[in-house]
């Protein structure tokens, strides 16, 4: 007897760790999005979507995935097991990149021309507040303590610390030209957000709202000119934080005490963003013009292979 | 005649080779040296030459050195092979070439017993460079660096057999750096070992036949598929074919009485 449970116990853990995880890439040309088996390193299917996918994410129920499909002024929800549509949000004028509150109840998107960031309900799917910000917002992120949302203007050069009680901005900080992603560390604590033109990574202190270091990377061989950071994402324990180079075709490894850029990944064209697997041993990067994502193995710190999805992937998002 | 006197024979053979390694320092350094000079230098200034295109057995995106490493083992696998030629050449020049060919075994069984031990030679060298890339964060997949042993036997066996049937050419020592022009040189640049054949057609329709049935193409990619954990059978056999023929021709060559020897008036 106490073997037989032994043997289902093995068999529910084994089968556990064999179900692998999917990925969703938006195909920023092809207006689809990909499935892809990370594990088995194959592309399993395409989906149509709508008109220019781009910013991704999941539901923190993982049941739901909101697509900003830019040319269609919306962001649609598709359900995250047979991928058809089952609502919209409105998101006002070309939603590019969105951020999700950790309740999961609300939905913070960037609307890049209108200089806007409109708060929506998700369950009323309904615009509640559009908060006027710098000129071409277009990273945002919110803090994993629910307190902050924070958009970066990309002309304006600055980040805008929106409180999510008032949904009013508090406070401003000027950065590095051309902001492109914000990531914020699990403690809430840091904000970390990349300059594409000066090609740094900025660490900001949430409490000061200032700048607490400087992160400037170089690649032999590599012009500065193509060093174009995009994409951030720390990991849970903070020990290493992780930024798409762009044209570069490099991830920088940072490590996320020190701040030293400990490697860079070779990976494939123009990366543009990046997700970690649900258990951080994995990290999926979209490359924009090689049309393939990467995946890195993050315990040995090497890139595994690089899979085929469609052409221009742009977001990435993972489901357990 | 028993066994033992051909294990005899052949471990006398493969010991003083090695012995001979062993103890030239300045053969082993510069037998490492060449190679990660290319790595080093010439692979560092090519670094975005390769573009961008994924071809097996690597699944993502490499960098030069990361390509050119089975060539470069290739390399140094060729360079062995052709010493080996070179000593032989030499041996026959003073000598104790008459010492082992007087040996009461067949000419066939000394000729392998000398191959193998070039080709152990070479295997060791081929070890210490990929260490010394291993430290340069050139990693393969820790299973390749057992299933890369036996393509490099094959490899090491088939380019010692064709230095074999070149050194049964050459007369004098000093015609050694015609090989150099007229096979080393060629074999090596109109190979896969420092570009991907797609990178060859690019440009030249007939330098890419060349290259594809270069047996050093072959040897090269069989050591590059070994070094990431894979066989592939159509380099593996055109590897073995070609060491079967050139071994064969020289035996032959090696024959008094048909081969070249007869023909230069003996050894």
């Amino acid at each position: 007897m106490k073997k037989n449970v032994l043997g289902l116990f093995l068999t529910a853990v084994l089968t556990g760790t064999a179900q692998a995880e999917t990925v969703f890439v938006t195909l920023e040309k092809d207006n689809a999005l990909a499935v892809v088996d990370p594990i088995a390193g194959k592309l399993i299917k395409t989906v149509n979507v709508g008109q220019r996918p781009r910013g991704i994410a999941i539901s923190s129920d993982n049941k739901f995935l909101y697509v900003a499909t830019s040319d269609d002024n919306t962001i649609r929800i598709i359900d995250a097991e047979t991928l058809k549509e089952t609502g919209k949000l409105p998101s006002g004028e070309d939603p590019e990149t969105f951020a999700l509150n950790p309740a999961g109840d609300r939905l913070y998107a960037s609307n890049e021309d209108d200089s806007l960031v409109t708060v929506i309900d998700i369950a009323k799917k309904k615009a509640v507040k559009q908060i006027k910000v710098g000129v071409e917002p277009e990273g945002i992120a919110t803090s994993p303590d629910s307190r902050w949302v924070v958009s970066a203007s990309e002309t304006t050069n600055m980040v805008h610390w929106i409180d999510t009680k008032t949904n009013a901005i508090v406070d401003n900080t000027l950065v590095d030209p051309r902001p492109r992603s914000l990531g914020f560390t699990a403690d809430s604590q840091q904000l970390w957000v990349t300059s594409e033109m000066a090609g740094t990574l900025m660490i900001l202190d949430v409490k000061t709202k200032q700048i607490i270091k400087t992160v400037k990377f170089e690649v032999q061989g590599v012009t500065a000119d193509k060093i174009q950071p995009v994409g951030v994402v720390i990991d849970k324990d903070r020990k290493r934080g992780y930024v798409a180079l762009g044209p570069a075709n490099r991830v920088a490894v940072i490590n996320a005490q020190t701040f030293e850029v400990e490697r860079y990944l070779l990976v494939g064209q123009r990366v543009w963003n990046l997700a970690f697997s649900p258990d951080q041993k994995r990290l999926y990067t979209t490359n924009g013009t090689s049309n393939d994502i990467s995946i890195i193995d993050l315990d040995n710190q090497k890139v595994t292979k690089s899979v085929g999805v469609g052409t221009y992937p742009w977001g990435v998002a993972v489901k357990p | 005649m028993n066994l033992l006197h051909y294990w005899r024979a052949m471990w006398g053979i493969i010991w003083r080779e090695l012995w001979r390694f062993v103890t030239q320092r300045e053969r082993f350094i510069s037998a490492l040296v060449r190679p990660l000079v290319w790595l080093f230098v010439f692979a560092a200034g090519f670094r975005a030459a390769l573009g961008l295109a994924i071809t097996p057995p690597y699944e993502t995106y490499i960098l030069y050195e990361v390509y050119i490493t089975p060539g470069l083992i290739g390399m140094i696998q060729l360079f062995n092979g052709m010493q080996s030629s070179l000593s032989m050449v030499y041996d026959r020049e003073m000598g104790s070439m008459r010492i082992l060919m007087v040996c009461p075994l067949p000419r066939w069984f000394l000729l392998l017993s000398k191959l193998l031990a070039g080709t152990g030679v070479s295997i060791l060298q081929a070890y210490a460079f990929l260490t010394i890339a291993w430290f340069y964060d050139i990693q393969a997949p820790w299973q390749g660096y057992l299933w890369v042993l036996p393509a490099l036997m094959l490899v090491g066996l088939m380019l010692g057999a064709l230095g074999l049937l070149l050194s049964s050419f050459i007369k004098q020592l000093e015609n050694f750096a015609g090989v150099m022009n007229f096979v080393i040189f060629p074999m090596f640049f109109m190979s896969t070992a420092l570009y991907p054949l797609w990178k060859i057609k690019e440009s030249s329709a007939l330098l890419y036949n060349l290259a594809q049935y270069n047996p050093f193409s072959q040897a090269v990619e069989l050591i590059r598929f070994a070094l990431y954990g894979q066989f592939n059978q159509a380099t593996f056999i055109y590897t073995f074919v070609a060491f079967i023929v050139f071994m064969a021709a020289a035996i032959i060559g090696y024959n008094p009485s048909k081969g070249m020897m007869m023909k230069k008036g003996g050894a």
